[in-house]
C-alpha cells in the first residue's frame, strides 16, 4: 500500500520571488491490486506528484509510505530497487543505446530473444525488428512510448506509475494498453491520463484541480460525475 | 621474435587476436617485422625505398581479411611506418590495423601510420583501426595517423576508427577524394582522459558525380582532457555530404568542433551537425528509475554512446 500524508510541493518563481503551490496537503492512498488513474487539466500538479513518488522531485512537506515504510527520503535508484516503476510521459532517447541493451538494463539481467519478444510483444512489437535497434530520434515517437512501457514490464515492480501512457500511441493500439494494464492487476497501478478508454479500465479515479485532488472514488461514481458534465468540465465537477 | 604475454594482450585489445591470425597479415613490433603471410589473393610486399608495405589486393577478391597490427612496446622510439593498399576492381575486403602501444617507460613512444588507399572501380574495403596505449610510465604514447584514400567510381570505404584509452596525444589526419558513385563512410569514436589530448581532422573531397560521404564522430572527454574536431567537407559535383560530431563532457574536459562545409557545385548538398555537452539530466534520471546508481547509470550512456 502506498500512502501520501500531507505532501506538498511549491516552487519560489524566480523573477517575482513568490512561492507557487503546484501540491498542496495531498492525502491520499494507494492500495494493492488497485489500478487508480489520475486526472485533471493541465498545471493541476498530476505529473508533479508522480515525480515525487518515483523520487525525482523530493516534497517541500509531507511523508509518503510503502508498506508503512516511509520512503520520502529515498532516491530514486533505492525506490526503483524496492519495487518502483516509472514509465515516463515523453521517452528519453539514447543515442547507441540499443532496445535490447534497455530491456536488459531495466531487467537487471541478460535477456534471451524469447524474453525480449514476451515483453514488446506485451506492447504490440515485434522483437525481431526492434531489438538490435537505438533506443534514439531513428523511431518514432510511439514507438519510443511502446518501448518505455516495454521497459517497464521488464522491470517489474511493485508500484507502476505510468504518466500519460496513451500520448503518441494510436487509437487502434489502445487495445494493447488496456493489455498492460491487465497484466498488471496484482500490482498498485497509477495512471495519469485524459483518456476516457485509459480511465475506464480503473477502479479508481482521482480527480486534481489547481494543486490537489477535489474528488476520488470508484470508477463508476467517477465516471458518471465526469461524463455527465457538458463539455466534461472540470469547474462544474468541483462545484457538485 | 616471439610473442610474449604483453604482445598478446595488446594484440587482443586492438585487434581481437589470439595470437596470429589466419589468412594474409604483418605483424609490426618496435620497427621490426614479428610475423608476415603473404598469399596469392592478397600480397604484401615490404617496401625497398622507406619503412613500411605494399598491400595488393588481387580484382575480385572477395571476404577475405588483412592483419596488419602494430606493437610498440618500448620507450624512447618513434616508428613511422608507410603502407600503401591498393584495391582492385569489385575486391571486397577487411583490413584491421590496430596499433597498441604498452610504455612503461619515462620516455615518449610514438608510432605514425602513413596508409594511402588505392581502390579501383566499385572496390569495397572495411578499415577497422583501433588505438589503444598501456604502461604506466610518464613518457608519452602517441599516435599522430595519416589516412589518405582515392575512391574510384562505384567505390565504398568504411572506416571504423576507435581509440577508447591510454593515449596521451594524437594528431590524426584523413583526407579523401571520392569519384563518381563512390561512397566514404567514416564512423569515430574517441574517449580521453586525464590530461590527454586528441586532435581529428578530415578533409573530404567530392569530386565525383553522385558521391557521398557520411563522418560521423562520437566523443567522450573526461578529466582535464581536450578533443578538438575539425572536418572540411567540399562538393565539387552533384553530391551529398554528411558529417556529425557529437562529444560528450565530463568534469572539466573541453570539445572544441569546427565542421566546414563548402558547396562548390550547386548540385552538392551538404550538411554538417554538431553536438557537445554534458550527458542529459534526463538519461541518468531514466536509468536510475531503472535500479542504477548514478555512476552506472552514467557508465552505461558512455559505453552506449561509444558503441
Amino acid at each position: 500500500m502506498l500512502e501520501l500524508k500531507n505532501i506538498s510541493y511549491s516552487v519560489k518563481d524566480e523573477a517575482t520571488g513568490k512561492v507557487q503551490d503546484i501540491l498542496k496537503n495531498v492525502d491520499l492512498t494507494f492500495e494493492d491490486g488497485t489500478i487508480s488513474a489520475i486526472t485533471g487539466p493541465n498545471g493541476s500538479g498530476k505529473s508533479t506528484l508522480i515525480k515525487i513518488l518515483m523520487g525525482f522531485l523530493h516534497p517541500t512537506s509531507g511523508a509518503i509510505f510503502f508498506n508503512g515504510e516511509d520512503v520520502t527520503d529515498l532516491s530514486v535508484t533505492d525506490r526503483a530497487r524496492k519495487g518502483f516503476t516509472i514509465a515516463f510521459q515523453q521517452p528519453v532517447r539514447f543515442k547507441g543505446i540499443t532496445v535490447q541493451k534497455l530491456l536488459e538494463l531495466a531487467s537487471g539481467k541478460r535477456m534471451d530473444t524469447d524474453a525480449m519478444c514476451e515483453c514488446l510483444s506485451s506492447v504490440g512489437l515485434c522483437a525481431r525488428n526492434y531489438i538490435g535497434r537505438a533506443v534514439d530520434g531513428t523511431l518514432s515517437g510511439g514507438e519510443l512510448k511502446r518501448i518505455e512501457l516495454a521497459t517497464a514490464i521488464a522491470k517489474g515492480g511493485e508500484v507502476f506509475l505510468l504518466d500519460e501512457p496513451e500520448a503518441g500511441i494510436d487509437l487502434w493500439s489502445f487495445e494493447d494498453l488496456v493489455k498492460v494494464f491487465e497484466r498488471l492487476h496484482d500490482k498498485t497501478v497509477i495512471i495519469v491520463s485524459h483518456q476516457q478508454r485509459i480511465l475506464e479500465t480503473a477502479d479508481k479515479i482521482v480527480l486534481f484541480e489547481n494543486d490537489s485532488p477535489v474528488s476520488f472514488g470508484r470508477k463508476e461514481e467517477m465516471f458518471d460525475k465526469l461524463t455527465k458534465r457538458p463539455n466534461l468540465c472540470w469547474r462544474n465537477i468541483k462545484e457538485d | 621474435m616471439p610473442i610474449d604475454k604483453t604482445d598478446e594482450q595488446l594484440l587482443e585489445t586492438i585487434a581481437d587476436l589470439h595470437g596470429v591470425p589466419e589468412g594474409s597479415f604483418n605483424i609490426r613490433k618496435n620497427g621490426q617485422l614479428l610475423a608476415r603471410n603473404s598469399n596469392t589473393d592478397i600480397e604484401i610486399v615490404s617496401k625497398k625505398d622507406k619503412d613500411g608495405i605494399d598491400i595488393i589486393v588481387k580484382p575480385g577478391v572477395k571476404n577475405k581479411s588483412v592483419h596488419i597490427p602494430v606493437l610498440l612496446t618500448v620507450g624512447d622510439f618513434h616508428d613511422t611506418v608507410y603502407n600503401d593498399f591498393f584495391i582492385g576492381e569489385n575486391a571486397d575486403v577487411t583490413i584491421i590495423a590496430g596499433c597498441g602501444i604498452h610504455n612503461a617507460t619515462c620516455a615518449d613512444a610514438e608510432h605514425d601510420g602513413i596508409h594511402t588507399f588505392y581502390l579501383k572501380k566499385n572496390a569495397r574495403v572495411r578499415y577497422v583501426e583501433r588505438h589503444y596505449a598501456s604502461g604506466g610510465g610518464s613518457g608519452k604514447k602517441v599516435f599522430d595517423p595519416v589516412t589518405k584514400i582515392h575512391l574510384a567510381e562505384g567505390a565504398q570505404f568504411t572506416l571504423e576508427s576507435t581509440q577508447l584509452g591510454g593515449v596521451t596525444y594524437t594528431d590524426r589526419k584523413t583526407y579523401a577524394t571520392v569519384g563518381d558513385r563512390a561512397q566514404l563512410i567514416v564512423k569515430e569514436k574517441i574517449l580521453t582522459d586525464a590530461e590527454e589530448v586528441a586532435i581529428t581532422d578530415f578533409k573530404v573531397r567530392l569530386t565525383g558525380r553522385d558521391s557521398r560521404a557520411d563522418i560521423v564522430s562520437r566523443s567522450v572527454a573526461r578529466g582535464k582532457s581536450v578533443q578538438k574536431f575539425r572536418s572540411d567537407l567540399i562538393g565539387k559535383n552533384a553530391c551529398f555530404g554528411h558529417v556529425e560530431c557529437d562529444g560528450i563532457l565530463l568534469e572539466g574536459a573541453r570539445i572544441v568542433s569546427t565542421p566546414r562545409i563548402d558547396a562548390v557545385d550547386p548540385e552538392a548538398s551538404l550538411v554538417h551537425e554538431a553536438a557537445v555537452g554534458k550527458i542529459a539530466g534526463e538519461q541518468l534520471m531514466k536509468l536510475m528509475s531503472l535500479g542504477l546508481t548514478e555512476q552506472e547509470a552514467e557508465d552505461a550512456v558512455i559505453r552506449g554512446f561509444l558503441n
